[in-house]
């Protein structure tokens, strides 16, 4: 696993996600009050990179990330898709450090997701 | 001695007084004179001659009237003889101290050429349908003179004897007492539709004869048709030659006059049934008769009753087809308004009359289906204040109705091909929400445009299962949007974070989160991209941007009225060719810009702006745009400047949030060019005003937008749109279109009216007032977001990075770009957009 860092926690506002580069991946990171999470940008569905730029909810004691296209449903803790367990995103380490936020990914491949 | 009291008719008048006397007093000696050679029979159901077995119709037997003590004499009465008080009968005498004339009435047969022939017949006692039956046995073709409630009568009694059947009929339309044009004219198809010839608008001038025969009626206009068998049915007239001849008082047109006790200008006789006219009016039904019955037999034993006239109204089945008729059917009364419900292809005329001011039921027509008749009768008769009568007609389309009309075989989701019955079927087997039936059927899958008919198929399915359907918003907030608008109206809330706190449970979702969202912003109109408001706003609002399937984003700058100047047409196209947009022209005259990425939006917004564009809300749900047509600027028909009102519109309503989406449209003349009947406000010129129309709606499910108010100056229209729109911002449901919201509100047009116009509920000074606040605080977003850093943070696709999302591919096509499709991918990797990297 290798360890990169993204971004200060201030430049994520609670209840939103941003995008980061991590070794040729497209990491989405969400915040949720002090909690991050981080999975793929990328929307299996509708093959477009882009779920960093959901809305967070919960379901129960879920919580999810809605793909802004076409509002699949993606669990933060382990990308699974809500609908579907059999449908699921790839989810990475995060870990907040001194206000910095980190995210791990496998150093094996460091293939590009979606293309 | 007893007093003696002679009747002369046994008809069924005549029988009932005999019968209510009796169970009322023994005293009289009683004696009835009878024409017909059996006692009183069911003439109401005398058709019922021709049924198979053949029905006892008989009302009195001589048995009965034996332990009555009344004597019969069948014989006719010929004479009166009012000094003597003596009635003769062929060669008796009969004297009484009282006399009661039930002697009915008789067909009336008009004075034309041939009526006598062998083969025409009246309808009208039991003797009359024996000879129809045997004359029927070598006959083809039966002809009924008259269309009204008895010649139907005989048409069906011809039909059932195997004739050929036609209905000649004066009027232009069937049963002209008892039906309206409309009415008439649902009759005639249900006739038809049994095989029964209907001719209206005849008048027959003569009988044609072969031999001693009927062969052929002969009408004014020169046709003629053929007939074997011919029934007059051209109305009835009262039986009162015994009273003309012994000097009674008759009326004009026939009938023996009685007052309230049914007593004749001769204090010692009497009158009732048919042959009676109590002031100026025949009762030729039953019921009216019978109570004159009533009110002579209290009258002579001591009683009060008196009678007053009565209701003509009517429900029968004519041939098997229901028709009823009550009230002032013809709406009569002076300030009368008619309320119609018609439909052929079911087979159904219903119309009601209401009182001037809409409050009461007066009368009505009821065609095809008349299991309404006793309740809406009762109604009339009682004189009931109701709140919307209209509603006996049809009810509120509460969406019940309306999605009841949804067949099983509609098609909802058109993507995964799934019907209404697949839907209902999963609903029936455990499904419970939108997630599980989107699992289960696969519906909604797709392009997602279903969902919310998916819902309302849900929500019927659940109430006709008998389970209770939730308007709750979701799992986070127990309460319908509209209640969570007054929550936040009245307590003043000023986010999301606090209204979860105090109202709702756990973090929100992608529904209750917009739907706040688009609450504050209706109510406080913040920005959108504060930190407080941009976690909540759905995927467009987040970044004043149509985000397009690939993640890109499309721009619309605001066009008001669709009017542009070729130096701003030429600036967008400068904006267009830098970014590498593809450019399209929307349906609401403005233009489009695709494939912009996330980085992009604020460098085109800044060249947008520099060129005096404002954001055009194409990603809110918001006021899109004011569609208007040229109107008197060019047009040689318009009689008012359209774009220049569309234009004044827009401005005042941009950037206003909406529980969904709103459309309007400005027509220059009553041409419509501009398609304002399909928006969701739309305002058409007329000579003296314009025209408002309002919830109409174009995409999935069409409709025609009502008229709420007409010949409004601009001062009086803007207010109306004014609260308008703010009491579908406050009461509708979340993403419910004005269209879908007015089809549910209770009350209806009316009602909206009621508010909109009338200010019933008092609301118009706060919906105004609350209108004036958005148009005060209005700014356009995007020159908002370029001011202030913290707000441009947000449009960049990595945070640590510069480099743009390699995943978006354009293709060329007729020349411009387009996102490649997935097996174009493959084959030709293009680089990104060509343009200006930001
Ligand atoms: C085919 C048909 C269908 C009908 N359907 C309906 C219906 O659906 N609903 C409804 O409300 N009404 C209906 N009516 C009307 C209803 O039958 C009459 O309103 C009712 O019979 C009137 O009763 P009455 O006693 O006044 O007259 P009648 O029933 O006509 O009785 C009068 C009697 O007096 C006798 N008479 C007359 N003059 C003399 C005389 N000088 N000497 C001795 N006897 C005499 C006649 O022969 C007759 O028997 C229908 C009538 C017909 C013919
Ligand atoms: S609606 Fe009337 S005024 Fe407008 S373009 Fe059409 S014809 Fe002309």
């Amino acid at each position: 696993m290798k360890w990169v860092r993204v971004c200060r926690m201030e430049d994520i506002l609670p209840g939103l996600g941003v995008c980061a580069l991590v070794e040729g991946r497209q990491v989405a990171i969400f915040r949720v009050g002090q909690r991050l999470f981080a999975l793929s940008n990328f929307d299996p569905f509708t093959r477009a990179n882009v779920l960093s730029r959901g809305l967070v909810g919960s379901k129960g004691e879920r919580l999810y990330v809605a793909s802004p296209l076409l509002k699949h449903r993606f669990d933060l803790e382990s990308g699974e898709y809500l609908d579907d367990p059999s449908v699921r995103v790839p989810v990475y380490a995060v870990k907040l450090e001194e206000g910095d936020v980190w995210v791990g990914v496998p150093v094996s491949e460091a293939a590009k997701v979606g293309t | 001695m007893l007093r003696r009291i002679v009747v002369v008719g046994n008809g069924m008048v005549g029988h009932k007084f005999l019968e209510t006397l009796r169970s009322r007093t023994s005293d009289y000696e009683l004696t009835v004179i009878a024409e017909e050679p059996c006692l009183a029979y069911d003439r109401v159901r005398l058709s019922a001659f021709f049924e198979q077995p053949r029905p006892d119709l008989s009302l009195g037997t001589y048995q009965q009237y034996q332990a009555w003590g009344v004597r019969v004499i069948n014989a006719k009465a010929t004479g009166i003889d009012r000094e003597r008080r003596v009635v003769q009968a062929e060669d008796l005498e009969v004297g009484y101290d009282i006399l009661v004339l039930a002697t009915g009435s008789y067909p009336f047969v008009p004075p034309i050429e041939g009526r006598d022939l062998q083969g025409c017949f009246t309808y009208r006692t039991l003797e009359d349908l024996t000879r129809i039956e045997a004359w029927a046995r070598h006959s083809r073709k039966g002809v009924v003179i008259g269309g009204g409630l008895l010649g139907l009568e005989a048409a069906g009694a011809l039909l059932k004897l195997g004739l050929e059947t036609h209905v000649v009929e004066l009027a232009s339309h069937l049963m002209p007492l008892q039906l309206d044009e409309l009415g008439g004219r649902l009759l005639r198809r249900k006739l038809e539709a049994m095989g029964i010839g209907v001719h209206v608008s005849k008048s027959t001038q003569r009988i044609e004869a072969r031999g001693d025969r009927v062969a052929a009626l002969r009408f004014a206009d020169g046709s003629s048709l053929e007939a074997d068998l011919v029934i007059f049915s051209a109305g009835i007239r009262p039986r009162d030659e015994l009273a003309r001849q012994s000097g009674l008082k008759v009326g004009e047109r026939g009938g023996i006059v009685i007052d309230e006790h049914c007593r004749t200008s001769d204090p010692h006789i009497y009158a009732i049934g048919e042959c009676a006219l109590y002031q100026g009016r025949i009762y030729g039904l039953v019921a009216p008769g019978y109570e004159m019955a009533r009110v002579l037999a209290e009258h002579l034993t001591g009683g009060e009753r008196t009678f007053s006239g009565a209701d003509l109204s009517t429900k029968l089945k004519l041939l098997g087809v229901e028709v009823g008729s009550f009230g002032d059917a013809f709406a009569q009364t002076p300030g009368a308004r008619e309320v119609l419900y018609s439909d052929f292809g079911k087979g159904v005329y219903k119309k009601l009359v209401l009182s001037e001011e809409g409050r009461r039921l007066l009368g009505g027509i009821l065609v095809g289906d008349a299991s309404d008749y006793a309740n809406l009768h009762n109604l009339t008769l009682n004189a009931v204040e109701l709140d919307n009568p209209e509603h006996l007609l049809i009810p509120p389309v509460e969406g019940r109705a309306m999605r009841a009309s949804l067949p099983m075989t509609a098609r909802v989701c058109s993507c995964e091909n799934v019907t209404k019955g697949a839907i209902c079927e999963a609903i029936r087997s455990g499904c419970r929400d939108i997630a599980s039936l989107k699992k289960a059927t696969r519906a909604g899958t797709g392009c997602g445009g279903c969902v919310a008919m998916m819902g309302d198929v849900l929500k019927e399915e659940l109430l006709r299962l008998g389970e209770k359907v939730s308007d709750h918003l979701c799992e986070h907030f127990p309460y319908s949007r509209r209640e969570l608008f007054d929550i936040v109206r009245v307590r003043g809330y000023k986010t999301f974070e606090a209204l979860l706190r105090d109202y709702g449970k756990g973090y929100g979702c992608e529904v209750c989160k917009p739907a706040v969202a688009s609450i504050l912003a209706s109510l406080y109109n913040e920005h959108v991209l504060e930190e407080a408001h941009v976690p909540l706003q759905d995927t467009n609002d987040r970044f004043l941007a149509n985000m397009q399937r690939d993640g890109t984003y499309s721009v619309v700058p605001r066009i008001p009225g669709g009017e542009i100047t070729p130096d701003k047409l030429i600036a967008i196209g400068q904006v267009a060719k830098k970014y590498g947009l593809y450019t399209k022209i929307t349906g609401g005259q403005r233009v489009d810009l695709f494939g912009a990425r996330l980085e992009q939006l604020p460098h085109i917004w800044a060249d947008l702006i520099a060129a005096g564009f404002e954001s055009g809300h194409a990603y809110g749900k918001a006021l899109r745009t004011v569609k208007s047509c040229v109107g008197d600027t060019w047009c040689r028909y318009g009689v008012q400047d359209s774009v220049g009102l569309a234009i004044r519109l827009e401005n005042r309503y941009k950037g206003l949030r909406a529980p969904h989406k709103i459309k309007m449209a400005v027509s220059g003349c009553t041409r419509e060019c501009a398609e304002a009947q399909s928006k969701d406000v739309g305002v058409i010129a007329t000579e003296r005003g314009w025209n408002l129309y309002v919830c109409g709606n174009g995409g999935m499910k069409p409709r025609h937008a009502d008229l709420l108010a007409a010949d409004l100056d601009e001062e009086t229209l803007v207010r109306y749109i004014d609260r308008f729109l703010m009491f579908y911002i406050r009461t509708a449901d979340r993403l419910q279109r004005t269209s879908v919201w007015l089809e549910k509100l209770e009350g209806g047009l009316e009602y909206l009216r009621e508010v909109i116009v009338e200010d019933k509920l008092g609301l118009a000074a706060e919906l105004e007032a609350q209108m004036a606040h958005h148009i005060q605080t209005y700014r356009c977003e995007w020159k908002a977001t370029l001011e202030s850093p913290e707000k441009l943070k947000h449009f960049r696709h990595f945070i640590n990075s510069d480099a743009p999302d390699d995943n978006i591919v354009m293709v060329e096509q007729r020349g411009q770009h387009r996102p490649a499709y997935d097996f174009e991918r493959e084959t030709l990797p293009l680089p990104l957009a060509t343009g200006v990297k930001p």
